[in-house]
C-alpha cells in the first residue's frame, strides 16, 4: 500500500522542482542586460498598442477629426487652434503620425501573435504527431516541411496572398502557412528524443492514450526550444507582414499596420518629407530588434548547442 | 557514390514535379481566368467558347499534363499584359537581378567571414560584441526597412547616389550589365548593400561557430605546436576548415537572394525578375507568375542538388549515403 502512495506525493516535488527551474531561468535571463531592455521595450510597445485609443492624441480612422489643411506639418507643429501638437508631424491625409504609429503597431502585433500562436499549435501538434508514431507519417510530413523550407518564406506569402487577395485574415493565413514548418521541424527533433526516455514507457504501459501521452507528458518537456523559434518568429512575422504590406500585398488601407504606413510615406520620401516613412520605421524597428534581442538571449540559455 | 548522386538527382527531380502540380493547382484552380478575360456583359455561350480556347473544358489531369509538356519546352504563354512570351519576358530581366545578387554575397562575404573568425578568435572582447549585436539588427531589420534608409541616407540627404532605377548599361552579347561602369554601378550599390545587410549577419554568425568549433581541434592545436606564424594557422588550417559551412550556407543564400530581391527590387524599383513578379501579381498577368515560379522552383532544387553534391566532392569526411 505505502508503495501505492507514494506518487500521491510525487506532484509537490515535481511542483517545487518546476518552480527552482523557473527561478533559475528567471535568473539567468536578467544576466543579459540587452535581453532585459528588449523585453522592458516590448512591454512597453505592447502597452502602447493596447491602449493606443486613450494614448494616442487623435483617432487616425476618424476622417471628421482630420483637417486636410494640416496635411504633411513637420514634428512638432501644432494644428490651427492650437489644441493639438503633432509630435512626430502629419502624413500627406493630415493624420497624426504618432497616433498612426500607436493603431498601427496594434495591427503589426496583432497580426505577429495570431499567426506565430497559431503556427506554434498546428506545428508542434503535427511535429509531435510524427516524432512518436515515426515510420510513414513522419517521413510524410517531414517531406512537406523539407520542402517548405527550401523555398524562401517571403516568396511563399506573396504567391499565398496574390491567390487569396488582401486582408488581414488573409495576411495571417499566409503567415501561418509559412511559419509552421519551423515549429514541426522544432518540435519533431525535441519529441524524438523525449520519445525513447523512461518516462514515456511507462505512460505507455499504463496505457494511456496516445494525444495523453503527447500533450500532458511530451509536450511540456518540449517547450524551451519552441520558445526560443516562437519569440524569434514573431519578430520574423511582424518584419514579414510589414514588408507584404509594403509590397501591396498585405493589410488593406483601411487597416494600416505599421508596414502600410511606411509605405505610404515612402512616395513622400524623395521629396524630402521624411517623418512620414521614418518615425513608423523606427517603431517598426524598435518592436522588431527588442523581440529578437530577447529571442537570441532565450536561444542562448534554452539551447547552447545551437550557436547559428 | 554515383548511387547515391542518381538518388538525389531522382529525388529533385520528383521535388521539381511535385512543386510544378502545386504550382500548377495553385493558379490554376483559384479564381477562373475566363472572368477575368470575357467582358462583363460576355453571354454564357461567349465564357464557354473562351474557355474552350484555353483548354479548360479538359479533365484536370489532361490540363496537368499539357501545362507539363509545355513547361518542358519553356513555353508558359505570353503574357496577358503585353503579349510577348513569359519566359521571354523573365529572361530579359534575369542579367539585372544576377548582377545585383552576385555583387551582394560578394560584399556580403568580404565583410562577415573577417568579421566572423574575429568575432570567434575573441567571443569576449569588446568588438566581438560589438559585431554580434550588429549582426542581430542586421537580420532582424526587414529588407525593406534598411533599403529605405539606405535611400534617406545616401540619396536623399547625401546626394551621393541616385535613389532608384537602374544606371547606363553595357551590351555583352544579350546580355546587359551596369557593374562594369561607374555611373551603372553608382546605381546598383544601394540596393546590393541592402541585401548584403542581411546576408553579412548570417555569414558573420556562420563564420563565428564554424571558428570557435575549429580552434580547439587538434589540427590547429598541432599546428601552432610546430611553431607556424598565427598568421598560417588561421590562414590556411583555419579558413580551409571553416570554409565548408561557409560555402554551403553561401550557396544557398545566393539562391534565396533571388527571391529576396523581390522586396529590393521593389524599393529601389531595380528592373529585375523579382520587380517584375511584383508587377505581374499585381497586375494579374498569370502566365508570367506561373513561369517566375517555376523557374524558381528548378533553380532552388537545382541549387540545392548542387550544393549537396559539392559537399560530398570537398569534404571526404561527408558521405551522402550516411547522412541521408
Amino acid at each position: 500500500m505505502s508503495s501505492l502512495l507514494e506518487p500521491a506525493v510525487q506532484p509537490v516535488g515535481v511542483r517545487s522542482a518546476a518552480a527552482g527551474r523557473w527561478r533559475r531561468f528567471a535568473a539567468q535571463f536578467v544576466s543579459s542586460k540587452s535581453a532585459v531592455g528588449g523585453l522592458v521595450v516590448l512591454v512597453l510597445c505592447i502597452a502602447a498598442a493596447v491602449f493606443a485609443p486613450w494614448l494616442a492624441p487623435q483617432n487616425p480612422f476618424d476622417l471628421a477629426s482630420l483637417d486636410i489643411l494640416d496635411a504633411k506639418m513637420p514634428p512638432g507643429s501644432t494644428n490651427f487652434d492650437g489644441t493639438l501638437t503633432y509630435w512626430l508631424g502629419t502624413d500627406g491625409q493630415a493624420r497624426d503620425v504618432l497616433s498612426a504609429i500607436l493603431y498601427g503597431m496594434r495591427i503589426s502585433l496583432f497580426v505577429g501573435v495570431v499567426s506565430v500562436l497559431s503556427a506554434f499549435l498546428i506545428g508542434t501538434a503535427v511535429g509531435l504527431i510524427a516524432a512518436y508514431f515515426g515510420g510513414r507519417i513522419d517521413a510524410f510530413f517531414m517531406r512537406i516541411v523539407d520542402m517548405q523550407l527550401a523555398f524562401p518564406s517571403i516568396l511563399v506569402a506573396l504567391v499565398l496572398l496574390a491567390m487569396l487577395g488582401k486582408g488581414v485574415d488573409k495576411v495571417i493565413i499566409a503567415l501561418i502557412v509559412v511559419q509552421w514548418a519551423y515549429f514541426a521541424r522544432a518540435a519533431r527533433a525535441a519529441a524524438i528524443v523525449e520519445r525513447n526516455k523512461e518516462y514515456v514507457e511507462a505512460a505507455r504501459c499504463m496505457s494511456l492514450s496516445w494525444h495523453r501521452i503527447l500533450w500532458r507528458h511530451v509536450f511540456p518537456n518540449c517547450i524551451p526550444p519552441l520558445m526560443v523559434i516562437a519569440t524569434i518568429d514573431l519578430a520574423h512575422a511582424i518584419a514579414l507582414e510589414a514588408t507584404l504590406s509594403f509590397l501591396g500585398v498585405g493589410v488593406p488601407v483601411t487597416e494600416p499596420s505599421l508596414g502600410m504606413l511606411i509605405s505610404n510615406g515612402f512616395e513622400f520620401l524623395l521629396s524630402g518629407t521624411y517623418w512620414i516613412c521614418f518615425f513608423p520605421g523606427i517603431a517598426l524597428a524598435i518592436v522588431v530588434v527588442a523581440i529578437n534581442l530577447v529571442g537570441d538571449h532565450l536561444r542562448d540559455i534554452l539551447n547552447p548547442r545551437n550557436e547559428v | 557514390m554515383l548511387a547515391t548522386i542518381i538518388r538525389r538527382i531522382l529525388q529533385t527531380g520528383v521535388i521539381v514535379l511535385v512543386m510544378s502540380a502545386l504550382v500548377f493547382a495553385a493558379l490554376y484552380m483559384i479564381g477562373d481566368p475566363v472572368l477575368m478575360m470575357a467582358s462583363p456583359e460576355a453571354t454564357d455561350l461567349e465564357r464557354e467558347a473562351i474557355r474552350r480556347n484555353l483548354g479548360l473544358d479538359r479533365p484536370l489531369w489532361e490540363q496537368y499534363g499539357i501545362f507539363l509538356a509545355k513547361a518542358v519546352q519553356l513555353d508558359f504563354g505570353n503574357s496577358f499584359l503585353t503579349g510577348e512570351s513569359a519566359m521571354r519576358l523573365i529572361l530579359e530581366r534575369m542579367p539585372a537581378t544576377l548582377e545585383l545578387a552576385t555583387l551582394a554575397m560578394f560584399i556580403s562575404m568580404v565583410v562577415g567571414v573577417p568579421l566572423g573568425v574575429y568575432a570567434g578568435l575573441r567571443p569576449d572582447s569588446l568588438p566581438a560584441r560589438a559585431i554580434m549585436s550588429g549582426s542581430v539588427l542586421g537580420f532582424s531589420l526587414p529588407n525593406f526597412w534598411v533599403g529605405l534608409m539606405l535611400i534617406m541616407l545616401f540619396a536623399v540627404m547625401l546626394g551621393w547616389v541616385p535613389a532608384g532605377g537602374r544606371g547606363p548599361v553595357e551590351q555583352f552579347g544579350p546580355v546587359a550589365l551596369s557593374l562594369f561602369n561607374w555611373e551603372g554601378l553608382k546605381n546598383l550599390i544601394l540596393p546590393a548593400m541592402t541585401i548584403a545587410v542581411a546576408k553579412c549577419a548570417l555569414i558573420i554568425r556562420v563564420t563565428r561557430a564554424a571558428t570557435r568549433e575549429c580552434l580547439p581541434q587538434d589540427y590547429i592545436r598541432f599546428a601552432r605546436a610546430k611553431g607556424l606564424r598565427e598568421r598560417r594557422v588561421l590562414g590556411v588550417h583555419l579558413l580551409k576548415n571553416i570554409m565548408i559551412p561557409i560555402v554551403t550556407i553561401g550557396g544557398l543564400e545566393y539562391g534565396q537572394v533571388f527571391a529576396f530581391a523581390v522586396v529590393t527590387e521593389t524599393v529601389f524599383s531595380w528592373p529585375g525578375m523579382g520587380k517584375l513578379l511584383i508587377d505581374s501579381i499585381v497586375n494579374l498577368d498569370r502566365p508570367v507568375v506561373v513561369a517566375y515560379l517555376m523557374l524558381t522552383v528548378v533553380f532552388l532544387a537545382m541549387l540545392n542538388l548542387v550544393v549537396d553534391i559539392g559537399y560530398t566532392l570537398l569534404d571526404p569526411r561527408v558521405r551522402l549515403g550516411g547522412a541521408a
